[in-house]
């Protein structure tokens, strides 16, 4: 049986590009960017030519890109530094479906006492309204963070409109970009602190970097030798740097052409899955992210869902409680209102470039079945 | 994360589905926090005149482990006098699948008590002597009903699943 893998948002299968750029930074580069020798030079100038092929393709300045171990550190990064970096400044504004590496990082700040931390609420799709933010900014607003795309639902976010607001106001503006990175349009104007992950396109894991536009007040997490001009010490992890340089690369080149496929995998399966009775799409019906597409079933939990799905060679995710170690339900699809018992039943099929027609017309075929074989189990009968 | 009973429970469960003339039926857990669970038992003396399950059921919403203790507690309980199933514990599900992950350990309680709430509701209904400890059991599981209702009033999705 052929396996289908359609939890690209959890991560991506490095592409083959990219693993050739990176191949000779394991034995045959191996020096410290930090030394003098011609070793340490070969690995400096890689890191320096990664540097310089992301900043180019996101159109910034190379010494704005700090690398860093993934977006989870970005975030806390661009949170935490730009928050500790404002003395005077002590309100902070995440939204309600912010990655927990956004929102765990604030709760901390709210943690310490020293700051005040809300949460911008969104509609019932998800999206964040520009004139909910303008309301609830105040003088003291240091920090504003607002995703470029959902990684539950798909859901795109308003950012430039976010951005322009909060430089109005004099605050910092940090989007988290993970689900992003060639799969919406982005421009990074405006935009004072931007985190990706390389994992999250076709890069390897563990390695990502942090923009953080010129004269962004930012103080280092991690202390040591002043590695990233002193922002994130640590002997710089130069094969995952240069990864994550070719897989921004061929995620920009490729955007067009993976958005388009996707995209009509997207429409096929929206269409397709809401033909089976007691389905609701989350999210956006038109306009989210084209790999992402979020369903909930009554009368089944997602965890079971899963199960089954990945006994027929299937991979996808799920927001039921049964799957969180808190064994509460997805705080993105609760913030959306979703009722608790559909939430329980959420789906989550996310497509990537690998995707082909017809894996998603295998998953289509099985999904009914599957659906219908745990219906048939559960108290919960459709349509009684 | 789950053993390889579990899963096999979980692939290929037994006893599911609604037995058509069941004497008594335990319904346990709540849609709100993810896992619900109807047992249906059918009791009929055996040669000796005790009475058994002679026959059960169960219907789950739920996850993997819900539906494999589900499975498993269907398969203990069956042939067995009302005194032995009383006497099944959540521990004895656990330990005959091989045991399960800790923040799934609620799942074969709620197994153990649907089989109870049964077992109770038959012994209540046929105007039988109800065991203390089958009685103290039956009073924790009404109130943890009761205090999960109270605990996701906020969301009044009742009518929706």
């Amino acid at each position: 049986m052929d396996r289908i893998y359609l939890d690209n948002s959890a991560t991506t299968p490095l592409a083959d590009s990219v693993r050739a750029a990176m191949e000779p930074y394991y034995q045959e580069v191996y020096g410290n960017p930090t030394s003098l020798h011609s070793f340490g030079q070969r690995a400096r100038k890689a890191i320096e030519d990664g540097r310089e092929s992301i900043a180019a393709d996101l159109g910034v300045s190379r010494e704005e890109i700090v690398f860093t171990s993934g977006a989870t550190e970005a975030d806390n990064l661009a949170i935490l530094g730009a928050a500790m970096a404002a003395p005077k400044r002590k309100h902070v504004l995440v939204s309600a479906v912010e990655h927990h590496a956004v929102l765990h990082a604030a709760d901390w700040l709210a943690s310490t006492g020293d700051w005040m931390v809300e949460r911008i609420p969104v509609d019932r799709v998800g999206r964040v309204d520009p004139d909910t933010v303008r309301s609830m900014m105040r003088d003291d607003t240091v920090l504003v963070s607002v995703m470029a795309g959902n990684n539950e639902i798909g859901t795109v976010q308003p950012i430039e409109a976010i951005a322009a607001l909060c430089r109005e106001r004099g605050a910092l503006f940090h989007t988290d970009g993970v689900q992003a990175i060639g799969k919406r349009d982005l421009s990074l104007d405006g935009v004072d602190l931007f985190a990706a992950s390389a994992h999250k396109f076709n890069g390897p894991k563990g390695t990502g970097f942090l923009f953080i536009r010129k004269g962004t007040p930012v103080v280092p997490l991690v202390h040591g030798g002043g590695h990233e001009r002193g922002l994130r010490s640590g002997t710089e992890n130069v094969s995952g740097i240069v990864g994550t340089a070719a897989a921004v690369r061929l995620a920009i080149t490729e955007r067009t052409d993976v958005v388009e496929r996707l995209l009509g995998y997207r429409e096929r399966l929206v269409r397709e899955v809401l033909k089976i009775p007691g389905t609701r799409l989350n999210g956006q019906r038109e306009g989210g992210l084209p790999h992402i597409s979020n369903f909930s079933f009554q009368g089944i939990e997602g965890e079971s869902l899963v199960m089954r799905l990945d006994e027929h060679g299937i991979a996808t995710s799920t927001g039921s409680a049964c799957s969180s170690p808190d064994l509460e339900p997805s705080h993105v699809l609760v913030a959306i209102g979703v009722p608790l018992s559909m939430a329980h039943g959420s789906l989550r099929v996310s497509t990537g470039r690998q995707t082909t027609e017809e894996e998603i017309e295998r998953f289509l075929s099985v999904l009914p079945n599957v659906v219908a074989n745990l219906r048939a189990i559960s108290p919960f009968k459709v349509g009684e | 994360m789950y053993t390889e009973k579990v899963i096999e429970h979980f692939r290929h469960p037994h006893n599911m589905g609604k037995l058509t003339d069941y004497s008594a039926i335990g319904k346990v857990g709540n849609i709100i926090c993810g896992d619900v669970m109807w047992l249906y038992i059918k009791v009929e003396p055996n040669e000796q005149g005790e009475d058994i399950i002679a026959d059960i059921s169960w219907e789950t919403f739920g996850c993997t482990a819900a539906i494999a203790t589900s499975s498993m507690v269907s398969d203990l309980a069956k042939g067995k006098t009302l005194d032995e199933a009383i006497a099944l514990t959540n521990r004895v599900v656990a330990e005959e699948l091989g045991g399960l992950p800790p923040k799934k350990m609620h799942c074969s309680a709620l197994a153990a008590d649907a089989l109870n709430e049964a077992i109770y509701e038959y012994l209540q209904e046929n105007g039988r002597p109800i065991p203390s400890a089958l009685a103290r059991r039956h009073e924790r599981v009404a109130k943890e009903v009761g205090e999960l209702e109270s605990r996701y009033s906020q969301f009044s999705d009742k009518g929706e699943a």
